[in-house]
């Protein structure tokens, strides 16, 4: 007779397709937002780079339960390892994003050794003098990222060696996706595995996940490593596909900016994330449109809306709705 | 050794306007345990209330400075009651969001009626009248920070040792649920707390705009400076908050003047190290 506790319902057992769920939904959406807005492409792909961004952000505070404001310094590592990479070494896409990948990894690891050790305030104000030291040097390290002018003219070669890079932007929206679906195939074998359980009970209870035998703090400074990898990998992408590469990749604001994404949508769900971010660029790029002041009020009572009313996000709402409607009928 | 007395004199000035602006930061933040990004706002809304005063109704600087502050202190009880009061129980990071939020909706609100630029304060010519030193000269408006924030030292030490009120503050930052329970009246103690702190950050701001120049975006500007100050000194400690102030106004004064170029990469490296080695700041107590 089989072990009730290790037994695996049929219901729980990922099977290959529902790995594949979140990515399929992705290429779908993005094949109908190609077909319908075929001249806001840069749009576009600047929302599937954030995309990338706040997906590799969810890895850590969604899933490990880790607050950062300092997310930025692996995305802004991750653009400047591609950019000086495509501007001194080859202009391969594919390279660029290893390297931005590696850049980012390195950056979580250096910083994560420090950081994971503390929480709450300390964490935070910790991730935040890291990504002011790194844009600080960036800055001032002339010779290497052009200061506060940045790297303007990287240039990357054909994808695979066969298609050039064109200026509606098609190529790159493609690439971009693309990258998008896989990172978040990669997120989906993540989250199912032992490793992304683990992952969720530390952030339930870091001293119960202690107790039971798991090294917390190794994982945390995994994931932290991973989520690193792809902040460099949508980095080193915003690099590519924009040319350019400022100290403005280490602002404070882009790190607060992902994390609101990602509350707004909802933490911890991968779809929370891509909605958030879906939402947050649209409402910017429209309310920036009609009057770019305005911007900041949209957002801050967008923030409260999200804080007192929908704490799960707006991928919870849904549920909420039904549950109201329950009670009314 | 006259630029050594320089750096220390420059620094000392520089760590009393963010002690002002962060002591209230820290004593809310210990007390009630909530990350209040937004605190930055309320020395912003100080200094946009004098610009106001100063430059569109002519009234003259001390008046409006004194109007200003107890305008921030009715905005500051005001926003306790409608929205603090129910942020001081969502976690972390719910706390960090809903401040961001009100934070950007006061950038939006100074943004929509003084626009962008730096606001000047209509200050009296005597502030930037040198005084002579020995060793140097100096603005009189220095002298006017180093003296109010040596005041607002004197006068947060004697309401903490010697009211009733600061026995009740320092059982509620001690044990919240324990002092509740001894029928002391805690809301009302985080009230008066919070609207000091949002009064004292207004003081600062405003005193301190030679420094930190007032303009919309002054809470996101400096938020980081000012937490910096509350985490290095430790939550809830106003000698930690002093001491951290102090040294980080004069480390970083001495950055700029030594090094200048990498003296802001040396300030954040610093900061990170000490937080690494003592992750409750120089004075905090373990949670």
């Amino acid at each position: 007779m089989m072990d009730p506790v290790l037994s695996t319902s049929p219901r729980r057992a990922p099977t290959a397709l529902s790995f594949l769920i979140p990515s399929i939904s992705v290429v779908v959406g993005a094949s109908l937002a190609f077909l319908i807005f075929p001249y806001d492409l840069s749009f576009l792909t600047r929302i599937v780079i954030m995309m990338i961004f706040v997906v590799s952000f969810d890895l850590i505070l969604g899933q490990a339960g880790i607050a950062t404001l300092g997310h930025a310094a692996m995305y802004g590592c991750g653009a400047y390892a591609a950019g000086l990479i495509s501007l001194h070494l080859s202009p391969d896409p594919l390279l660029g994003l290893l390297v931005g990948a590696v850049a980012g990894a390195v950056m979580a690891w250096i910083s994560g050794l420090v950081l994971l050790r503390t929480h709450g305030i300390t964490l935070l104000m910790i991730s935040i003098a890291v990504t002011m030291v790194l844009q600080e040097t960036a800055s001032q390290a002339r010779w290497l990222t052009g200061g506060a002018d940045g790297l303007a003219g990287i240039t990357v070669g054909p994808l695979l060696g066969l298609y050039e890079f064109d200026f509606v932007g098609q190529v790159a929206f493609i690439y971009s996706v693309s990258i998008l679906a896989a990172v978040l195939l990669l997120c989906q074998v993540l989250i199912g595995s032992p490793f992304g359980l683990a992952l969720r009970g530390i952030e339930g209870s870091a001293s119960r996940m202690r107790a039971i035998g798991t090294p917390v703090y190794r994982r945390k400074v995994t994931v932290y490593v991973i989520a690193g990898a792809i902040a460099g990998i949508a980095g080193a992408l915003a690099a590519q596909v924009t040319g350019l590469v400022g100290i403005e990749v280490f602002n404070f604001s882009l790190s607060a900016d992902v994390m609101v994404m990602l509350i707004l949508g909802g933490a911890g769900r991968l779809y929370g994330a891509l909605v958030g971010t879906l939402l947050f660029m649209v409402v910017h790029h429209v309310a920036a449109s009609i009057d770019p002041l305005n911007w900041l009020f949209v957002i801050g009572f967008m923030l409260l809306i999200v804080v007192f009313v929908l704490p799960k996000g707006l991928v919870a709402l849904p549920g909420r709705l039904a549950r109201l409607l329950r009670r009314t009928s | 050794m006259s630029l050594i007395l320089s750096i220390v004199v420059d620094g000392v000035a520089y760590g009393m306007i963010l002690f002002m602006i962060s002591v209230g930061l820290s004593i809310t933040m210990g007390l009630m345990r909530i990350i209040n990004l937004a605190h930055g706002g309320f020395a912003l809304l100080g200094g946009a209330a004098v610009h106001l005063l100063t430059t569109r109704l002519d009234v003259a600087f001390i008046p409006a400075f004194l109007v200003a502050v107890l305008a921030v202190v009715l905005v500051s009880v005001l926003l306790e009651r409608l929205l603090y009061r129910h942020i001081y129980g969502f976690n972390e990071l719910g706390q960090v969001l809903a401040t961001i939020g009100i934070v950007f909706i006061m950038i939006a609100t100074v943004n929509l009626f003084l626009g962008s630029t730096i606001l000047p304060l209509g200050a009296p010519a005597i502030f930037t009248t040198p005084i002579d030193l020995g060793f140097r000269t100096l603005p009189f408006h220095r002298l006017v920070v180093i003296i109010s924030g040596l005041l607002v030292l004197a006068g947060l030490w004697l309401l903490m040792e010697k009211t009733r009120f600061g026995i009740y503050l320092r059982a509620a930052v001690d044990n919240r649920i324990a002092a509740a329970s001894l029928g002391i009246n805690t809301p009302l103690v985080y009230l008066v707390a919070f609207a000091t702190g949002a009064g004292l950050a207004a003081v600062g701001g405003i005193l301190g705009a030679e420094l930190l120049p007032i303009e919309a975006y002054y809470p996101l500007r400096y938020m980081v400076l000012f937490l910096i100050v509350v985490s290095v000194g430790g939550l809830g400690s106003i000698s930690g908050s002093f001491l951290a102030s102090i040294s980080l106004g004069i480390l970083d004064t001495a950055g700029r003047y030594l090094l200048p170029g990498i003296g802001t990469i040396f300030f954040f490296v610093a900061i990170v190290v000490l937080l690494a080695l003592r992750p409750n700041g120089l004075m905090g107590k373990a949670q």
